[in-house]
């Protein structure tokens, strides 16, 4: 099937501002699905509010688009209904740890099979460009019109410590290695978390002077480098990219079964 | 080795907000924005098929096709 099979095309041209990294995301997503060979009946998407959760509406798979911090417990009821399911949650930074920051936590701490991606922008786009858990001392918003002084999260340590067993970081300008990532992550059994950097040129961009998208996609490719590498030693400020947590422990939904089946006695 | 060769670079008009990413990290320099500020195949001569500026488009308004071909 091509790319372009997996769209509801009857809403193009979408919603997003020219150059929003949101797009790159779908692009990227659509583009795992169509590698992984899944048919659109084995997917659905679950998403919150925001400018990042319109990609709900563009797939044509499965879709429930919910309220804003509530993706992951929507999906977590659907897949503990239909486990065979793979059940894909795409957030913005806000939606995910912001108001949706303690569903995120304990998605993670059970360990149940969902691939949540943290599409980072680091400001509430839909919302006119306010401050956000990721968008970092010094940055300016509308909120913060003289300089942010809230500390950011680090989604890849939150995520890990939280206990997600797929943690893996990268950016819009990357889209093979996002590719890559989102394919181990949705096939991965267990909470994967993918942390997309993504550009927002409307207002984050703006506010912060960062340039064109094309200009924050190179900063992107100039702040970032491969989890691991020399190139970090040396530059302590480079975000690292790659996959940082990939491991196995007891998913959610089967250690549900167990106690079913303990609680039926065998019968 | 083999080569992907270039069938067809559709760019749908439509969808393509002018953002100039394809444009700008196309490693071939193919690509243009025209006076509408709609992307444009220039130099489809110089394509290599590598497909990034229909990855990196945010309106998916691109589709590369490509065959494989034999040096
Ligand atoms: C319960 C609730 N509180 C607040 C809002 C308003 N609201 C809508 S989207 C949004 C934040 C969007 O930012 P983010 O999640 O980072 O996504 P982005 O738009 O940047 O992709 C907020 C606060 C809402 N819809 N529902
Ligand atoms: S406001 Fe920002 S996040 Fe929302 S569509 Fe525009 S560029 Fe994208
Ligand atoms: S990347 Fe897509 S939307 Fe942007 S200029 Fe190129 S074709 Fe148009
Ligand atoms: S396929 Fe590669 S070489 Fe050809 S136009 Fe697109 S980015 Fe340029």
């Amino acid at each position: 099937m091509a790319v372009r099979d997996y769209l509801r095309e009857r809403f193009f041209p979408h919603i997003w501002c020219p150059g929003c990294g949101h797009g790159v995301v779908l692009n990227s997503l659509l583009r795992t699905v169509e590698e992984l060979g899944f048919t659109k009946n084995q997917i659905a998407v679950v998403s919150g509010i925001g400018c990042s959760s319109r990609i709900s509406g563009y797939v044509d798979f499965h879709t429930l688009h919910t309220l804003h911090g509530r993706a992951l417990a929507f999906a977590t009821g659907l897949k503990l209904q239909k486990p065979d399911l793979r059940v894909i949650v795409p957030m913005g930074d806000g939606d995910a740890l912001a108001i949706g920051g303690n569903h995120f936590l304990h998605a993670a701490r059970r360990n149940i099979d969902l691939t949540a991606i943290v599409m980072n922008n680091r400001t509430y786009g839909m919302t006119g460009g306010q401050y956000s858990p990721l968008s970092g001392v010094g940055t300016a918003a509308t909120t913060a019109p003289y300089g942010n002084i809230d500390p950011g999260f680090d989604t890849v340590r939150l995520a890990a410590a939280a206990g997600a067993t797929f943690v893996a970081r990268t950016t819009t300008y990357h889209v093979q290695q996002l590719v890559k990532i989102l394919g181990e992550a949705i096939q991965h059994q267990g909470f994967s978390v993918v942390e997309v950097l993504s550009q927002c040129p409307t207002y984050f961009g703006r506010k912060n002077k960062a340039g064109s998208a094309v200009d924050m996609m190179r900063q992107f490719k100039d702040q970032t480098t491969p989890v691991g590498s020399e190139a970090k030693q040396g530059n302590p400020a480079l975000i690292e990219r790659g996959v940082f947590v990939r491991e196995q422990r007891p998913e959610y939904c089967a250690a549900y079964d167990e106690v079913v089946r303990r609680a039926q006695g065998g019968r | 080795m083999a080569k992907a060769k270039l069938e067809s670079h559709h760019i749908e008009r439509e969808w393509c907000k002018g953002c100039g990413i394809c444009v700008a990290f196309c490693p071939k320099q193919v690509l243009e924005l025209d006076r509408h500020e709609k992307a444009v195949a220039k130099r489809l001569d110089d394509c290599i098929c590598c497909k990034l500026c229909e990855m990196r488009c945010p309106d998916l308004a691109i589709q590369v096709t490509c065959r494989k071909g034999s040096e």
